[in-house]
């Protein structure tokens, strides 16, 4: 099974992957995490709901997001 | 666990100081997989521009130059012409190639110099703090246009894609955007072909790249992707304008 991480330090938190991006909708902005460069990261809400497309990479302009299989 | 996507080795491991939701970071990455895909990476040397990309030297893991304000063409011309084994590649804004170095990338391409320019278009002056460029759209907003682009006053925006296209000279002219994943795939397919073309000698290739600029055009990531998608992509349709590869055929 495929599986999104996404590295919290690197995320600003733009919100391109959560939005219409994601086949699998399975990707929103953290309401509660803080990473240190004050940003509210992009957080996996069903990581086995993942169909290991990578658009959510393809669309992070860090890249902020990997994808393991 | 096996890694299907991830940073690839033609970035270094520096954070990019881009504003989030910044088009230059999909650009980086995708240019960044291209060095190590055509396995060039040893052999390439890259121009950063002057604008928000001016830091690229420490972005990309090649070797890199960084010349005056829109000079990227004909620095470039020299590389190739003294160093023809290295691949050139050009990396500029809008107001670093249409606006100070819209003489050196004519020139360049009426030439059919080997080189390969990546326009990242943005429409706006991004570093400096958002006024008119020349690609500013009749009626936007920017700095120094408050009102909006008045084409009575300002004039109407330059189509660098359009414009080369009139030249007998470019061999690969392009437009895409990194709006959304299908268009990111295209601009992936557009810059591959550019760097195949430049390491099978044929000439000069330019793709030029709309990109997001949330910061300046006031707007969140997500409403300024959709604007490139509602607004900027009916002023600069995408495509390409030039492919003597297939006209020769």
């Amino acid at each position: 099974m495929p599986q999104v991480k996404i590295l919290e330090e690197v995320c600003k938190g733009c919100g391109l992957c959560c939005d219409e991006v994601c086949p699998a909708n399975i990707l929103i902005l953290s309401p509660d995490r803080i990473n240190p460069s004050g940003y509210h990261p992009a957080e996996v809400t069903d990581n086995s709901k993942c169909i290991g497309c990578g658009y959510c990479f393809k669309i992070c302009p860090e890249p902020a997001i990997e994808i393991y299989k | 666990m096996k890694q299907l996507f991830g940073r690839p080795a033609g970035l270094t491991d520096i954070l990019q100081r881009y504003c989030p939701g910044c088009g230059h970071g999909v650009v980086h990455r995708i240019i960044g997989e291209l060095l190590v895909k055509l396995n060039i990476r040893e052999r390439t040397i890259g121009i950063a521009p002057v604008g928000c990309s001016v830091f690229a030297d420490e972005y990309f893991n090649c070797d890199m130059i960084q010349p005056p304000h829109g000079r990227g063409p004909a620095v470039s011309t020299g590389i190739k012409r003294s160093r023809p084994d290295c691949i050139v590649f050009s990396y500029q804004g809008d107001g670093d190639l249409a606006a100070i170095g819209t003489a050196e990338v004519v020139h360049a391409a009426a030439r059919n110099e080997n080189i390969t320019i990546i326009f990242i278009n943005n429409a706006i002056f991004g570093m400096t703090g958002g006024q008119l460029a020349p690609t500013t759209l009749p009626g936007m907003k920017s700095t120094t246009s408050v009102q909006g682009r008045d084409i009575k006053k300002q004039g109407y925006p330059i189509k660098v894609c359009e414009l080369l296209s009139g030249l007998d000279g470019p061999y690969y002219l392009a437009r895409t955007a990194v709006n959304a994943p299908k268009n990111i795939i295209n601009t992936e397919k557009a810059l591959k072909t550019a760097f195949t073309y430049q390491i099978e000698e044929k000439g000069f290739s330019m793709v030029e790249i709309l990109s997001m600029c949330p910061t300046n055009w006031g707007m969140t990531p997500v409403q300024s992707k959709k604007w490139i998608e509602n607004t900027m992509v009916k002023y600069y349709p995408l495509g390409e304008y030039r492919n003597r590869a297939k006209e020769e055929k």
